[in-house]
């Protein structure tokens, strides 16, 4: 196994080109360590992305943010500005183990390890987050959403890694939240996990908002049904009991050691409508 | 802040309630292991290592239940760097019968060998089948892929209720069930019946105005100890050996492998090394004697380690069982019979401790009719092995819930419905013999008058409260006290340090001699260094141990007041030992300047030659403790989710020698009792494999789950003891159980009957009651 330490995109893209499928990509590594040292991966070359000046930075871009893949949680949380504008994606990436692991993990790699439970990942669909994607062909920009196909798999080809995140501008008037269960308080996976964006105008009604499912079926969820039993309503009871109904609607969870079908579903419109209240008192505030 | 206030107000109570002023028992000093463990240069199991060191793994079983049918290593043997692969014809059968108490636990041999290496069948997952040892961790693991093991799938059992049924397959063919009469003659899973009690159950019951009745069924829940096993043996071509292991009890581990391995005892010589948690997982062997025959057969030292996948799929676990409980008591709140029926997972060989449970189950009670019995039942998990009060959680979770129905029904405050009927000294125990000095009552009394007990609950909180009680046990124990010629000591004691014990015995002794504590160096010598010692469980290393070191402190003072008298020319009667010194007495009193230890160490040679203080001995008299527990909880109504928002713990220590870690053992024993409670269980496929063996999936409680865990040391002394100790170490895990699901009961109307109260299982039985 070889360890490589790239300095720019383009040298990383070389290095996984040419290794042709039997790279990985080293971000904070509290996935990859694990799985190798559990034998469960055996690439022949680790690529460390963390020398890449472009992944290890926030910076402010048309009104939004780019926040590069290989920013920690802890790094996120010290960051006032995105905190301020996108506290929902922040927590869920906070949330994630431990201050240990704070000072490693990233959003970049929560979402290409590609877990059904990944905490930021349903935050970031919420914020209709996208990716900017650098590969032999040159960069593409794909919504969060469509980057999992299923449980470890991605629509990354051979060669592309995620270089950043993008979050949109934020309208006045917008909040976000997310929330998970865990049987725990902390160092725990995900049974159910729900992030909520709205967007309100200058009257309370609600002009826009987008619902992302975590951990309740084979990739994290935008559930747009719920989105829009939201939208054009004040945010009332009706309307977030109408949002619950379309959020448990939504869920295709398995059975298994983590959850029951019944619990997951259940539960999972129970968080929808506690994220949902959190986003709409913060979308209240600014 | 409540537990804060709690350790000044322990503080103060240290100075001022000993009638004889103690200037080290009693304090809480610096642990002298404390340093060594917060830099890292500790030596935990696998931190040894020595030249030509080999790696050894093991394979396991894929099969709940199978018979093998044949093993061929040859292509593992075959494979470079690969020095030994030892099978079941490694290890001599053990003969029927081969049965020897150890600790809380009996061991047979003829099942202990089958254990650590599975002979006709494999009875779990996990089964220890073959090992390796190679040159390298990557060769071992390699070799294990390229043993051939052939396989006949069985039908398994896990389930205790199933275990018992007439189709069950049957996980040894030829077992007849004790302790029945007659006894059956057909072979069943069911190994052993036990019964304790005294008066006529059914006259009690008749007496009865309220009869309560329950079932209850728990899972099988694992110690949780954060090492993993891990040893080192070396074997040499003379057929000597040394073993280096993480172990409860050096002496008895030894005593296991040399009977495996068909060698004189002597001829092994163990070394314990610090303990990453036990709990009594660790008071039996798994690894070491594999490695020792591994060593055997390479000529080479071989380290094993067990990965956290194999400690859960072999090693522990504390059993699951399937109880029924019924009392009755009159409408004044006297309890007029109990009677309890423990059926308790043993594992895939007998020995689950369904007789300590029978026994304890309803030993805080003052009864005249009472009855418990209990199965001891085969099933393909691995076998269990003993954690902290082996038993008693599970048979106390049953009964105190009961308890707490009937408070409920007879509109009793629950504390005051247990004193009613609670145990004193001098009445005879529910199993048979008479207390004699015991904190019951007086840790029931402490609970109710506690802050705790006494502040209003928050809305929707829930508040529960239940009693426990563990024998404690004393056992055989040796201590040696080496004076130095500067007069300091070094103090070898042979049980396994796991809970501060060398600051507690090191404490005993310079109270003992008057000397200062930092005069005395506690070390756990190997098992050549002393005579045999039992290992350290049941509580009793506080006990035992301060027997064994204040006995030979007293050794040492006489030898140090002969010394005296041959200097001073005095008979041995006028020197006596006072303050750490030897001074003239009686008639000469004040004749000669006192001597220290200092000034006798300087010239032992001129007065006799080396100063050793030796005591060995069989301890007896272990004083039984009582706790109660006072836990509130809130209940998320939409999640299901159970949060302990405050806990105290209240139990009698006799005499707290060290009260930071009596408060520890205290507060250990609650949260791993909040853990047993709430989310603690072994998750198993239809095919008898377990999906969770892993600290992601087998939910210990982080310490974000636990309130500050709030402790009451209750003394009342043990006269057995010469500073008044009982066990403190096993009592705690009792009550939390019951507790914790009495406090849920209290929040939510619901009672629950089987653990673990997860948060499905919670939200399922709320939308259930509607
Ligand atoms: C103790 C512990 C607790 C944890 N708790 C949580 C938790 O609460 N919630 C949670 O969601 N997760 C949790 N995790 C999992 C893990 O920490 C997160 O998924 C984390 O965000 C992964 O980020 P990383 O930078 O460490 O990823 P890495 O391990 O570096 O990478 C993860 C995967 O993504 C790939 N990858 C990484 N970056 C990129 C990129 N830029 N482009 C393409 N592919 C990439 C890697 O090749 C690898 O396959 C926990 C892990 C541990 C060890």
């Amino acid at each position: 196994m070889r360890y490589e330490v790239p300095e720019t995109v383009d040298a990383a893209v070389a290095l996984l080109a040419a290794a042709n499928g039997s790279a990985r990509i080293l971000a904070g590594g509290t996935d990859l360590l694990v799985q190798l040292r559990a034998g469960l991966v055996e690439p022949d070359v680790v690529v460390d992305i963390k020398k890449i000046s472009q992944t290890r930075q926030v910076t402010a871009q048309d009104g939004g943010f780019r926040v590069g893949a290989a920013v920690t949680g802890a790094e996120l949380d010290e960051h006032p500005d995105l905190k301020k504008n996108w506290p929902g994606v922040v927590e869920a990436a906070e949330l994630i183990g431990s201050t240990q692991v704070q000072g490693r993990a990233t959003m970049g790699g929560n979402l290409c390890n590609a877990s059904p439970a990944a905490d930021s990942v349903p935050a970031l669909i919420a914020a209709a987050a996208t990716c900017q994607i650098a590969g032999p062909d040159g960069e593409r920009t794909v919504p969060v959403e469509s980057i999992c196909t299923g449980p470890g798999k991605t629509i990354l080809g051979t060669g592309e890694f995620v270089v950043s995140l993008i979050l949109p501008a934020r309208p006045p008037h917008s909040g976000d939240a997310y929330l998970r269960f865990i049987p725990r308080t902390e160092m725990d996976i995900a049974v159910v996990g729900v992030g909520v964006s709205l967007t309100l105008d200058g009257a309370g009604q609600c002009i826009a908002a987008r619902v992302g499912l975590g951990a309740v079926a084979a990739t994290a969820l935008l559930v747009t049904e719920a989105a829009d039993a939201l939208v054009g309503t004040a945010v009332d009871e009706g309307a977030v009991e109408k949002m619950q109904q379309a959020v448990r609607a939504a869920c295709r969870p398995i059975d298994d050691k983590r959850g029951t079908i019944a619990y997951r579903t259940q539960v999972s419109g129970v968080l929808a409508g506690r994220a949902c209240r959190i986003a709409l008192e913060r979308a209240g505030e600014h | 802040m409540a537990a804060v206030e709690k350790i000044i107000e322990n503080r103060i109570d240290d100075k001022t309630t000993d009638s004889k002023a103690l200037k080290w028992v009693g304090t809480r000093a610096p642990r002298p292991d404390g340093v060594d463990k917060v830099t890292g240069r500790a030596k935990f199991g696998a931190d040894t290592h020595l030249p030509n060191m080999l790696i050894g793994k093991v394979l396991r079983s894929p099969h709940a239940h199978a018979r093998i049918l044949s093993i061929d290593p040859s292509a593992a043997l075959a494979l470079p760097g690969v020095k030994a692969v030892v099978t079941r014809d490694d290890f001599p059968d053990q003969p029927a019968g081969a049965v020897q108490p150890a600790g809380e636990m009996i061991i047979n041999y003829r099942d202990m060998t089958r254990n650590i290496m599975a002979r006709e069948k494999a009875l779990y997952e996990g089964h220890a089948v073959a090992a390796v040892a190679a040159v390298s961790d990557r060769v071992a693991g390699q070799a294990l892929t390229l043993i051939k093991v052939d396989y006949e799938v069985l039908p398994h059992v896990i389930d205790v209720d199933e275990a018992m049924g007439a189709d069950a397959p049957l996980i040894q063919e030829d077992l007849i069930t004790e302790g029945m009469d007659p006894a059956p003659e057909k072979p069943s899973n069911i190994a052993k019946r036990v019964e304790f009690g005294h008066g006529d159950i059914e006259t009690g019951f008749s007496q009865a105005q309220v009869v309560i009745e329950r079932e209850f069924k728990t899972r099988p829940v694992h110690q949780g100890y954060i090492e993993p096993h891990a040893c080192l043996a070396s074997f040499s071509e003379d057929g000597q050996a040394d073993l280096w292991c993480s172990t409860q009890g050096h002496y008895v581990a030894r005593g296991h492998c040399a009977t495996l391995l068909g060698m004189d005892v002597s001829k092994l010589r163990v070394t314990s090394s610090e303990i990453g948690g036990g709990f009594g997982g660790k008071t039996v062997v798994y690894l070491e004697p594999v490695a020792l025959a591994l060593s055997r057969k390479a000529c080479q030292p071989v380290k094993m380690v067990m990965t956290r996948d194999e400690v859960f799929r072999a090693s522990g676990p504390a059993c699951g069982t399937s109880m029924q409980v019924r009392i009755g008591a009159t409408r004044e709140g006297k309890i007029t019979a109990g009677d309890a029926t423990l059926k308790f997972q043993a594992g895939a060989f007998a020995g689950s401790p369904v007789p300590a449970a029978a026994m304890c189950a309803f030993a805080p009670y003052d009864l005249e009719h009472v009855r418990s019995v209990g199965y001891d039942v085969l099933v393909n998990r691995p076998k269990v092995a003993a954690y902290r009060a082996p038993g008693a959680p599970l048979g106390e979770y049953a009964v105190e819930s009961v308890i707490d129905e009937l408070a409920k029904a007879l509109e009793l405050d629950p504390i005051e419905f247990r004193l009613l009927n609670a145990v004193r000294e001098g009445v005879d125990s529910s199993y048979g013999p008479k207390f004699g000095p015991i904190g019951c009552i007086q840790t029931l009394e402490a609970a109710r008058d506690h802050d705790h007990y006494q502040t209003p609950l928050g809305s929707g909180q829930g508040r529960g409260v239940a009693t426990g009680y563990w024998f404690n046990i004393g056992g055989q124990t040796s201590a040696t006290l080496n004076l130095s010629e500067d007069g300091s000591v070094a103090l070898v004691v042979g049980t396994p340090d796991i809970g501060g014990s060398r600051a507690s015995l090191a404490m005993m002794t310079a109270e003992t001699l008057g000397i200062e504590l930092d005069k005395v160096r506690p070390l756990v010598g190997d098992t050549s260094a002393l005579g045999y010692n039992m290992l350290t469980g049941g509580s009793r290393v506080t006990f035992a141990g301060g027997i064994a070191v204040v006995g030979a402190a007293e050794d040492l003072i006489r030898q140090l007041c002969e010394r005296a008298a041959l200097t001073w020319d005095l008979p041995l009667d006028d020197v006596e030992w006072i303050e750490g010194e030897a001074r003239p007495a009686n008639g000469r009193a004040g004749s000669e300047a006192p001597m220290s230890m200092a000034e006798i160490a300087k010239d032992m040679a001129k007065s006799g030659g080396p100063i050793v203080g030796r005591h060995s001995t069989n301890a007896q008299g272990a004083g039984p403790s009582f706790g109660t527990h006072v836990v509130d909880v809130d209940v998320d109504r939409e999640t299901g989710r159970v949060s302990v928002t405050r806990y105290t713990v209240v139990q009698d220590a006799g005499k707290a020698i060290h009260p930071g870690y009596v408060e520890g053992q205290y507060q250990g024993g609650a949260v791993q009792g909040i853990g047993w409670a709430l989310n603690e269980e072994y998750i198993y496929d239809e095919k008898g494999k377990i999906e969770n063996a892993g600290f992601l999936d087998y939910r210990v409680p982080v310490c974000s789950d636990v309130p500050m865990i709030d402790t009451v040391i209750v003394e009342v002394p043990n006269p057995e003891h010469p500073y008044g100790v009982r066990g403190v170490g096993e009592t705690p895990i009792v009550p939390p159980l019951a507790a914790i699901s009495n406090a849920v009961e209290n929040a939510l109307g619901i009672r629950f009957t089987e653990l673990p109260m997860s948060p499905p299982r919670v939200l399922a039985a709320i939308e259930q009651a509607g």
